[in-house]
């Protein structure tokens, strides 16, 4: 199996953008132990790791494009419906047309109407 | 569009204790715009060309809205909720018993729904479904960075893995240069239509 020289690959962990040197052969990708440290957030064997086994490890759905040199790694579905059904309102923070950010917690005390729309 | 309806809506009950948020799942903040602008706004009204919100509270279509009450808890899960009749030739609903419904609600004249009433009627997003919105939101990074192309690609996949949410298939199209409103969309709005509408879950009524 042909395997690049490292190169310069982009991850997306949930949008936090991470460099990382990897290595490409036969559509896939290979991370170091330090940098699958750096996405998994736990010890690695001193292996090399490919990408898709590690968000596999992970549960964690993964969007890849080899020749683009990126993937983004998302979030499962498990997590996102644990989350909702605990009825906790997730959390985020969005800009409007000024950009001046907004977060929807600023509200605590009231009671919200949240909409989502488009023009489309 | 009604946003002049939940801006009103926000004008009349904010002294009780009530906020309209509002979100745009646009391409960019410049679509978004004109709508805003018309609204005269006084409410926060958010743009979200990432997804965001989508991704959070499993929004498959616009508008869906969520209500929250004052502790920061999901008092009523996603649903579709027109402010005004425009599209109820097409949807078949009525905008006034969800309008009354919301007043009801933020003036405490009809008890919220039960946490297990809620529960049972949030929509909660499958494998495939964040499957779709990981290829989406490389795709957006990816059109972020002028490789339009290659977004396109990613758009394409995750149109594949969940292919009755809106959000994607046809809030990606002004990203791949196809009309929101042309025959694209016809054809995915029949396809949905015809597996029985899956968007519209009838909830607990008002």
């Amino acid at each position: 199996m042909a395997v690049s020289p490292a190169t310069r690959f982009t991850i997306l962990d949930d949008w936090r953008l991470v460099e990382v040197p990897a290595r490409i052969g036969d559509g896939r990708v290979w991370l170091g132990p330090d940098e699958a440290w750096i996405l998994a957030g736990q010890g690695a064997g001193p292996e090399d790791v490919d990408l898709a086994d590690l968000a596999a490890s992970l549960g964690r759905p993964l969007a890849l494009d080899v020749p683009e040199r990126a993937a983004f790694l998302g979030i499962a579905a498990e997590t996102r419906g644990r989350a909702l059904a605990s009825l906790e309102a997730p959390d985020f923070t969005l800009p409007d047309l000024d950009r001046r950010p907004h977060a929807l917690s600023a509200q605590r005390g009231r009671k919200v109407l949240l909409v989502a729309y488009a023009s489309w | 569009m009604d946003l002049p309806v939940w801006q009103a809506l926000y004008e009349e009950l904010r002294p009780r204790g009530f906020v309209v948020v509002t979100v745009a799942l646009d391409r960019d903040p410049e679509d978004a715009r004109p709508w805003i602008e018309r609204a005269r706004p006084s409410h926060p009204t958010l743009i979200d060309p990432r997804h965001v919100v989508a991704d959070l509270y499993h929004v498959v279509n616009v508008p869906t809205s969520v209500w929250l009450d004052e502790t920061g808890r999901i008092a009523r899960p996603q649903d579709v909720a027109f402010g005004t009749d425009t599209f109820r030739h097409v949807t078949g609903l009525a905008s006034a018993p969800y309008l009354a419904a919301l007043r009801a609600w933020v003036t405490g004249e009809v008890p919220p729904l039960t946490a297990a009433e809620v529960r049972a009627c949030l929509s909660l997003p499958t494998p495939p479904d964040q499957a779709a919105r990981t290829e989406f939101a490389l795709g957006r990074w990816l059109f972020e960075q002028g490789r339009v192309e290659a977004a396109a690609r990613h758009f394409d996949e995750a149109g594949a893995l969940a292919p009755h949410d809106f959000t994607i298939r046809r809030g990606t199209m002004p990203m791949r240069g196809i009309d929101p409103m042309g025959p694209a969309f016809r054809s995915m709005f029949e396809a949905w239509r015809e597996a029985g509408q899956p968007y519209y879950r009838p909830l607990p009524g008002p």
